[in-house]
């Protein structure tokens, strides 16, 4: 029992990080039905940015989490303007163009941004110059850390945010607008280049959060470390329901959660095969997600 | 402002006739006469001699320089040809995104590395085996995957990537994160035993060029091209556009396989980072810089990206950051690649000529 609400846990955690880069992808798959390749490199991007941000001015910031929320939020204005400039460059030349140039050319963006990176910080995994330690909480048994808490706080946050501005707000009412009929939208005087701009500056600043989140609890970055969850972050997206934000959500916590009993019973040498697999799975049995609606494809 | 954001609506607007192939693209229209050089460039690559001399100078390289080092790039440089042209078979001539290529690659490899070092088999029987094992692995990721939209395939066949990859290091029989080695090669036809891998190695590629680019001229090739500039129109005109794409997926699964087969030869070890996502991107890189669909172009754009390294040691990293930045450029300004495959049915002399 104490096992299972320990296995639980983890998978929340797990999840929540998860979430936060789902949150990206499905949002702008929703809007512009691009698949960012380079969505995962932009959370890997992200922890570079608060690393650069700390190895400038660590003396100034001291430790602690009020110091890692101050370089959170420099990452993420990094990271999402970084979102914007990409999309205007790489993206917007092609929105009429075939799908699979659209796709290739957000390979290269991915491949691009890695080795940049690499071309920049060195190839070798950097240690992160802030960590996350302090107690833990024992909830029936099972551990869990102050900061694995604070950071999925954090992560809670950033989401309920999100979902506010996506259902209340006036830019959230034209994101959804567009993501059902650009067209009619232009006709109506939605300024639809910048909604999509706004949108690539939201995911990849949550993608940002998520990376200075990482670095910070796993202490090392590396220029490789957004491959593998950029695709975990697109399979919860699947699962959800690619489009669909809250889908986003409980499908990164159902990946978690399903990862983090993978890993008990299989070990964790397999916890990667075991996501895609469900990956696979899940495309074949439900293509639309738990909470997608059915798409119909229009000529 | 307004003009801005016109070009979104261009864009919905032309959703539809926006499908039109890449590869075609630019050339359906009357050309302006170009005089010159470009004449004789052009007229030189849809030579069908280029081939053969290309095929003949392969075949020969051992007479002009035998020495160890060119002997390694050109068997490397070969079988990068053979992957290039295999993966053109998905995304060029059926514009299907393979992200995990490499996959096929490590299952031919490992299929023969296997069966040769654990059960003593020689290299060619193995051969059915390698075949088999890739067609199965088709199956199982073009199965479900190919009746969903084109960007899933492109995101399930890189998990696909990794799976395999993250498996061979998992498993025991295929050596763990060690791999296998002692692979033996195809035996040494009483040659310097690396001039004989080259020499089957030539030779299995050049029948594999040969191959993939019979089939994209042919019945099937057009059937692909017909789903990859609009698959709505083909299904309407009775292609049955998931059998058509199916046929194009195991094709490539298959070339892959082979490759891996030869390098398993060549190299005579095999390891799980030899299998990694660097290989798919590398060899999409070849085909996107060549010209998808054009197979000259893809011939010379993975000799260009084999070769290249060797001119240029040591900025490991700067080069793929450049080849990333180049596959945005070349998608942005020059979609159809540097050697763009020609639109249209090659010319037909007479009955009974060469079709």
């Amino acid at each position: 029992m104490d096992h299972l609400i320990q296995l639980i846990l983890d998978g929340l955690f797990v999840g929540s990080f998860y979430a936060l880069v789902a949150l990206g992808y499905s949002m702008v798959y929703g809007i512009i039905k691009l698949l960012n390749f380079a969505h995962g490199d932009i959370y890997m991007l992200g922890a570079f940015a608060g690393f650069t941000v700390l190895s400038v001015g660590a003396g100034a910031l001291g430790g602690g989490f009020l110091a890692l929320i101050v370089i959170m939020a420099l990452a993420m204005v990094g990271t999402g303007a970084f979102g914007v400039v990409l999309e205007r460059v790489a993206y917007r030349p092609l929105r009429n163009a075939p799908r699979l140039s659209v796709l290739i050319t957000a390979v290269g963006a991915s491949f691009a941004l890695e080795y940049g990176i690499a071309v920049t910080f060195g190839p070798n995994p950097q240690v992160y110059p802030i960590g996350v330690s302090g107690g833990a909480l024992g909830i029936a048994g099972a551990r869990i850390t102050y900061a694995q808490l604070a950071m999925m706080a954090i992560a809670v946050v950033l989401m309920v945010a999100l979902d506010a501005l996506v259902r209340k707000t006036r830019a959230g009412r034209a994101m959804r607008a567009i993501s059902l009929d650009p067209k009619a939208c232009l006709l109506m005087g939605v300024n639809v280049d910048r909604v999509i701009s706004r949108t690539f500056f939201l995911g990849s600043a949550l993608a940002g959060a998520a990376g200075v989140m990482a670095g910070a609890y796993y202490g090392k970055i590396d220029f490789l470390m957004g491959f593998v969850i950029g695709l975990k972050a697109f399979t919860a997206a699947v699962i959800g329901g690619i489009g669909n934000l809250r889908g986003a959500v409980l499908g990164a916590i159902v990946l978690g959660l399903l990862e983090s009993f993978g890993v008990a019973f299989l070990g964790s040498q397999w916890r990667d095969v075991f996501a895609f697999g469900f990956l696979i799975l899940f495309l074949t049995v439900r293509p639309t997600g738990l909470l997608g609606e059915r798409v119909t494809e229009r000529v | 402002m307004n003009d801005d954001s016109s070009a979104y609506v261009r864009a919905v607007e032309e959703r539809a006739p926006a499908n039109v192939a890449l590869a075609g693209k630019g050339v359906g229209s009357p050309k302006p006469r170009r005089a010159g050089l470009p004449v004789a460039l052009s007229g030189l690559l849809s030579s069908k001699w280029l081939g053969l001399v290309v095929a003949v100078l392969a075949l020969a390289l051992p007479y002009l320089n035998s020495s160890t080092y060119i002997i390694q790039i050109g068997t490397d440089a070969l079988i990068f040809v053979m992957l290039a042209v295999g993966l053109n078979i998905v995304v060029g001539f059926c514009g299907l995104l393979d992200l995990g290529y490499a996959a096929f690659f490590a299952i031919g490899a490992y299929a023969s590395g296997v069966l040769s070092t654990k059960c003593g088999w020689p290299m060619i029987a193995t051969l059915p085996v390698v075949v088999a094992a890739s067609v199965a692995g088709g199956l199982i990721i073009g199965g479900p995957t190919l009746r969903l939209r084109s960007d899933y395939l492109a995101i399930v066949t890189l998990g696909f990537g990794e799976i395999i990859r993250i498996t061979a290091n998992n498993l025991d029989f295929t050596g763990g994160p060690n791999g296998l080695y002692g692979i033996p090669d195809f035996g040494d036809f009483g040659l310097r035993s690396d001039v004989a891998v080259y020499w089957v190695t030539a030779a299995v590629v050049c029948v594999a060029v040969l191959f993939s680019s019979r089939l994209g001229r042919g019945r099937i090739g057009r059937a692909w091209r017909f789903v990859r500039d609009d698959e709505d129109a083909a299904e309407a005109m009775g292609i049955h556009t998931y059998k058509v794409k199916f046929a194009a997926y195991i094709a490539g699964a298959v070339f892959g396989g082979v490759a891996g087969m030869l390098f398993a030869a060549h190299q005579t070890a095999i390891s799980p980072p030899s299998f990694n996502f660097l290989w798919s991107a590398l060899i999409l890189m070849a085909v996107v810089l060549g010209g998808m669909g054009s197979t000259p172009g893809v011939v010379i754009g993975a000799l260009a990206i084999s070769l290249l390294p060797e001119l240029l040691r040591g900025a490991q990293n700067w080069r793929y950051l450049i080849f990333g930045l180049l596959l945005i450029v070349i998608m942005v300004f020059r979609p159809q690649g540097l050697l763009p495959a020609r639109a249209g049915e090659p010319k037909r002399r007479r009955r009974g000529g060469v079709a």
